[in-house]
C-alpha cells in the first residue's frame, strides 16, 4: 500500500543560457510514494501555476524509459539512484525518505548550454550524428535482408551498442563533459555490422573531429558515464571507437 | 464526391500499374520542390530522409529536442512484414488477409494489399541502414508470432523495435541533413495550414523556445503527426503527442475519417491515483506465457479490492481464466479489442482485483513451473523489473506453495487507450481532400480499420514514408514545376499567422483559475467513462453535453501565466483547445456508426454472448467528417468501401 511522504525540494532555475541562475526551494507535502519523480514535479507545477508562479521547465515526454529527453540531475546523479538501466521518468518517489533535502539540477556541460531551468539544448548530439552515424544506402531496393548473415553474436552486441538513448547522462557525468561513451556506442554498432564496415575509418574520423568541435571534451577513462548509463552502454564501445580511430589515422 | 482514387485492375496489379503509369518530377526540377513534412518519427523521419535524397528540399519539424524522440521510439514487439522466412505458409496476400479481418472489415482493401506488398522491402532497407534485428545461430534474422494470427511473421529487436526502427530513420535522415537537403526545425509546433487558391502551401509554426509565430511556404506540406490517444488524458502515448497539426488540417476543410476507431490495450499497469500522467504498456508478447484471470468467487474479489488477501492467496480451483473459457481456440492471445472488452465486463461485474477494482491478474505461475524462472526471465525479464519499478511488486518472485504447487505474484493489468486508427482521410495517394495536404502514418486512417493488429503501426509507419508517399507524392508535384516558390509576405500567410496570434492572445486573456491539466483531467474523464470502450447512445448524448461544459470551461476559466520565451502551459493549452474539438468528434462518430466493430463497440449492438455485431449492411463504409464552424456539428460524407479480393465474415476466435 502506498504511504504518503513530505520532503523538501531544492531545485535549479535559470532564464536562459547567460542568465546566473539559482535555487528555488519548497516544501512538498503528502506526496505518495507510488508517484513518479515527473508526476511529483507536475504537482509542483501545478501548485506553482495555482498561485501564479511560472512553472519549473524541464524535458519530459515518452515517461517510459525509451525517448532518451528526460534528463535531471537528481542528489548529484544524473536520472538520480533508480535500479539499473533507468532512466529519470522510471524513478519513483518510494525511494525518497520523509525529511529529506532533494536537489535537482540541469545536466551541466559547455556542450549543453541551459534553455531554461533544466531544459537543455543537446543539439550538439544530432550535429554529431549527422556527421556520420549512419551507413549511407538510399531508400529503394536493396538485396533481401538475409543476404548477408550475421552472426548471431555480431548482431546481438550491435544491439547493445544500439541501445544507447541519447540522453546525455554521460556527459553530465563526465568530468571532462565527454560524449565518448555517446560517438562510440554508435561507432561501435555499426563496425560490427558487415553492412557498416566500408564507411567504419570515415565515420570514426568524422564523427570524433565534430565531437571535438562542437566543444566536448577528452576522455580519461574515469568510467563515470559508465557508472549512470541508464541503458547500460559500456566503455567497452570506447576501446572500440578508438581502435577504430587509430586504424582510420594509421591509414591517412 | 468521395474520389478515393483507386487504381483500376485486380487488386495485385493495383500498385505496380500505378507506378507504372503516374507522372515523375525529373532530377532538375525536384529541386526547384519544397515540401513541408510535420512530425519526425517513423513515417516522417522516413518520408523526409527519402524525399531528400530524391532531391527535393525537405523542411523537417519537430517539438522534441531532436528527432529521434518521436514516440515510434516506444514501440516495443516487432514489426510485420511477409518475407515467409520460417516457411510457414506466409505470404503477401495472407498478411493483407489477416489485417483486412483484424480490422473487422473496416480498412480499405487496395491500401492494405500495398501495405502487405511493400512490408518486405522494409525489413531489407532497415537492415541495409544497420538496424539490428533479432537473428537465429545461422545469421538469418529471427521472427516471432504476435496475437490474431496463425504464422510468425514478426521480425524485432530485443523488446524496442520501434526505437531501432526509428533511429535507423533518423540516421538516414541526419544523412540527409548532412547533405543538405533537408533542414531541420526542432522545438517547433505546427500551428495552422496556410492555403493559397485551394492548395496547401505552408504552414505557421510556433517556436518553443523563444515563442514566435513563423510562417514556411513549400509546394507541398506532409502531416506525420501521429494519433489522438492524449485526447483521454491518460494513454500510453507520450506526453507530447497530441492532435494539433490534424485538427488544424480538419478546420482547413481536410475530412476527418472514423474517430471512432481508438484501439484499447488490454495488457496496461492499471490507473493508481488522480496524480497519475500517462499509462505504461506492458508488451502484449506477455499473453504468450502469461494468463488471465479474475477470482471466481465475489467474496474473494472484495477481499482484493479491501488489500485483505494477495492474488497469490487464491487457490488454483478458485481462479476464473476466463478469456481461455471464453475463447477456447485463441485463449490469451485473442485481439486486442477483445481481451480489453472481457477485462471490462469481468470488473463491472465486480470480480476486478485492485482497490479500484479496475485490475485483472496476468499470472507467469504455470509458465515458471513449466519452463522454469530462467527461461522465463530471459523472456519477460526487463518487463518484470519495469513493472517491479512503477508498482513495488515483482512478477517473478514467489509467493507461497501449497503442496507443493508455487503460486508467484501475477501482475495487475488494466486495458489504456494506446493507438487511434481513425485519422485524416486520405485517398489512395495519401493525399488528403486538400490539393497538395498528404497524411501519412498513425495520422491517416487507411490501413487499419476498426482495429489495428500487433505489429503493423510499424509496418504502415516506414511503408508511408519510405515506399509510397514519395512515389504518390510525385504525381501531385508534376504540374507544380513551373510554379516559383512562394514568399510568406503572401497576404494568406499573414492572415493564417494573425489567425494563430489572435487565438494565443485570446488563451493568455482568459486569466481564469484551473489549470491548463486539470480540464484535461476532466476531458479525460469523460471520454473513458462515456466514450471508451463501451459505448451507448444515452452515454455518448451525455458526453457531448459535457464536452460543451468543458469547452466552456476552458474558455473562460482556464489560466496560462505570461511568460516570454518557453512557455509549457501555453504549448499544452494550444493542444488543450484542440483535443476538445477532437472529443466531441469521437463522440459524434461513435454515436453516428449504429454497429460495434473492432475497438468501437456500441452496447446496444452486441450478441448473446456479449461479442460485437457489425451491421454490414447499412455500416459498410468509412465516415469522412467535415468541420462546419466551432458551434456547429460537422457532416458526414460517407466513402463506401468495396471488397474485391475478401469475403466479408464475422470474426470468430472461439473455435
Amino acid at each position: 500500500m502506498a504511504k504518503n511522504i513530505s520532503f523538501t525540494l531544492k531545485y535549479w532555475k535559470q532564464n536562459g543560457p547567460k542568465d546566473a541562475g539559482h535555487f528555488d526551494m519548497r516544501e512538498m507535502k503528502d506526496i505518495p510514494d507510488d508517484t513518479s519523480f515527473l508526476e511529483m514535479l507536475d504537482i509542483l507545477n501545478e501548485e506553482l501555476v495555482a498561485e501564479g508562479k511560472e512553472p519549473f521547465v524541464f524535458d519530459h515526454d515518452c515517461r517510459e524509459g525509451i525517448c532518451g529527453m528526460c534528463s535531471l540531475y537528481i542528489n548529484g546523479t544524473p536520472h538520480g539512484k533508480t535500479a539499473t538501466g533507468a532512466t529519470t521518468c522510471q524513478l519513483y518517489m518510494r525511494r525518497f525518505n520523509d525529511g529529506d533535502v532533494i536537489t535537482v539540477e540541469p545536466w551541466r556541460s559547455a556542450a549543453f548550454p541551459v534553455i531554461k531551468d533544466c531544459m537543455v539544448d543537446r543539439s550538439a548530439f544530432d550535429k554529431i550524428q549527422a556527421a556520420g552515424g549512419y551507413i549511407t544506402v538510399r531508400t529503394g531496393a536493396p538485396q533481401d535482408a538475409n543476404a548477408i548473415l550475421i552472426p548471431k553474436q555480431d548482431a546481438d552486441e550491435a544491439m547493445d551498442c544500439a541501445t544507447c538513448i541519447g540522453c546525455g547522462a554521460c556527459v553530465a557525468a563526465c568530468k571532462n563533459g565527454s560524449a565518448m561513451l555517446f560517438v562510440s556506442s554508435k561507432v561501435s554498432q555499426f563496425a560490427l555490422l558487415p553492412q557498416g564496415r566500408p564507411e567504419a575509418a570515415k565515420r570514426a574520423k568524422a564523427m570524433v573531429a565534430k565531437m571535438d568541435e562542437l566543444g566536448f571534451g577528452n576522455c580519461t577513462n574515469t568510467r563515470a558515464c559508465e557508472a549512470v548509463c541508464p541503458k547500460n552502454e559500456t566503455v567497452a564501445n570506447i576501446a572500440r571507437l578508438n581502435r577504430e580511430f587509430i586504424k582510420a589515422k594509421l591509414h591517412d | 464526391m468521395i474520389d478515393s482514387k483507386i487504381p483500376e485492375g485486380p487488386i495485385s496489379q493495383k500498385w505496380t500499374n500505378y507506378k507504372a503509369h503516374q507522372k515523375l518530377v525529373n532530377p532538375a526540377n525536384k529541386r526547384k520542390l519544397d515540401i513541408i513534412v510535420v512530425g519526425t518519427g517513423l513515417a516522417g523521419a522516413s518520408a523526409a530522409a527519402s524525399l531528400g535524397e530524391m532531391g527535393f528540399k525537405v523542411l523537417n519539424f519537430c517539438i522534441q529536442d531532436s528527432p529521434r524522440r518521436a514516440h515510434s521510439i516506444a514501440a516495443q514487439g516487432g514489426i510485420n512484414a511477409a518475407k515467409n522466412y520460417q516457411n510457414d505458409g506466409d505470404s503477401v496476400y495472407r498478411l493483407f488477409y489477416d489485417t483486412v479481418k483484424g480490422g473487422d472489415y473496416r480498412a480499405r482493401e487496395a491500401n492494405v494489399y500495398r501495405l502487405a506488398e511493400v512490408s518486405a522491402n522494409i525489413i531489407d532497407q532497415c537492415v541495409a541502414q544497420g538496424v539490428p534485428f533479432a537473428r537465429e545461430y545461422g545469421g538469418t534474422l529471427a521472427n516471432r508470432s504476435f496475437g490474431g494470427v496463425q504464422v510468425s511473421r514478426t521480425f524485432y529487436a530485443k523488446g524496442q523495435t520501434g526505437q531501432q526502427l526509428l533511429l535507423g530513420a533518423y540516421s538516414a535522415l541526419m544523412c540527409q541533413v548532412n547533405a543538405g537537403t533537408v533542414k531541420l526545425y526542432t522545438r517547433y509546433e505546427m500551428q495552422d495550414v496556410v492555403m493559397i487558391d485551394g492548395r496547401a502551401r505552408g504552414i505557421i509554426a510556433r517556436n518553443l523556445v523563444n515563442g514566435n509565430i513563423e510562417r514556411f511556404a513549400a509546394h507541398a506540406v506532409v502531416l506525420a503527426t501521429g494519433g489522438y490517444g492524449n485526447t483521454y488524458f491518460l494513454s500510453t502515448n507520450a506526453m507530447g503527442c497530441n492532435c494539433s497539426a490534424a485538427i488544424a488540417a480538419y478546420r482547413k476543410g481536410a475530412y476527418f475519417a472514423n474517430p471512432a476507431y481508438v484501439q484499447i490495450h488490454p495488457t496496461c499497469i492499471p490507473v493508481h491515483g488522480d496524480k497519475q500522467s500517462k499509462l505504461t504498456l506492458m508488451s502484449e508478447s506477455l499473453r504468450n506465457d502469461g494468463r488471465i484471470w479474475v477470482p471466481k468467487k465475489k467474496e474473494d474479489a472484495i477481499k482484493l479490492q479491501k488489500g485483505e488477501i494477495k492474488g497469490s492467496d487464491i487457490p488454483e480451483a478458485d481462479r476464473d481464466y476466463y478469456l481461455e473459457r471464453r475463447y477456447p481456440a485463441f485463449g490469451n492471445l485473442v485481439p486486442r479489442d477483445v481481451a480489453s472488452r472481457a477485462a471490462k465486463e469481468r470488473c463491472d461485474a465486480g470480480f476486478g482485483v485492485n482497490n479500484t477494482g479496475l485490475a485483472v491478474f496476468l499470472d507467469f505461475s504455470e509458465a515458471i513451473n513449466r519452463l522454469g524462472i530462467d527461461v522465463v526471465l530471459q523472456r519477460y525479464g526487463n518487463l518484470f523489473d519495469m513493472y517491479e519499478e512503477i508498482t513495488d511488486v515483482n512478477p517473478g518472485e514467489l509467493a507461497k506453495e501449497v503442496n507443493g504447487e508455487k503460486y508467484y505474484n501475477p501482475m495487475m493489468i488494466y486495458p489504456a487507450i494506446h493507438y487511434t486508427m481513425g485519422g485524416l482521410w486520405v485517398d489512395y495517394e495519401l493525399q488528403t481532400n486538400i490539393p497538395g495536404l498528404f497524411a501519412i502514418g498513425e495520422c491517416n486512417f487507411s490501413d487499419h480499420g476498426a482495429n489495428r493488429l500487433g505489429a503493423s503501426a510499424l509496418m504502415q509507419g516506414l511503408a508511408d514514408g519510405y515506399f509510397v508517399l514519395p512515389y504518390t507524392i510525385q504525381n501531385y508535384l508534376s504540374d507544380q514545376i513551373t510554379v516559383p516558390r512562394f514568399s510568406t509576405d503572401l497576404p494568406e500567410f499573414k492572415a493564417t499567422e494573425d489567425a494563430v496570434k489572435a487565438r494565443i492572445n485570446h488563451l493568455l486573456g482568459i486569466k481564469g483559475k484551473k489549470s491548463v491539466d486539470s480540464i484535461h483531467k476532466e476531458l479525460g474523464h469523460v471520454m473513458w467513462e462515456y466514450v471508451g470502450m463501451a459505448r451507448t447512445k444515452e452515454g455518448l448524448e451525455t458526453a457531448l453535453a459535457k464536452l460543451k461544459e468543458i469547452r466552456k470551461e476552458f474558455e473562460t476559466n482556464v489560466f496560462i501565466p505570461h511568460i516570454d520565451g518557453v512557455n509549457i502551459e501555453l504549448d499544452k493549452a494550444l493542444r488543450l483547445n484542440d483535443f476538445i474539438t477532437m472529443g466531441q468528434l469521437i463522440a459524434i462518430d461513435a454515436l453516428n456508426r449504429e454497429e460495434s466493430c473492432g475497438g468501437h463497440f456500441r452496447s446496444e449492438h452486441q450478441t448473446e454472448e456479449g461479442e460485437a455485431k457489425r451491421d454490414d449492411k447499412n455500416c459498410f463504409y468509412v465516415s469522412c467528417w467535415e468541420y462546419q464552424g466551432e458551434d456547429k456539428d460537422p457532416v458526414k460524407y460517407q466513402e463506401p468501401l468495396k471488397y474485391e479480393a475478401i469475403e466479408v465474415k464475422t470474426r470468430n476466435y472461439k473455435n
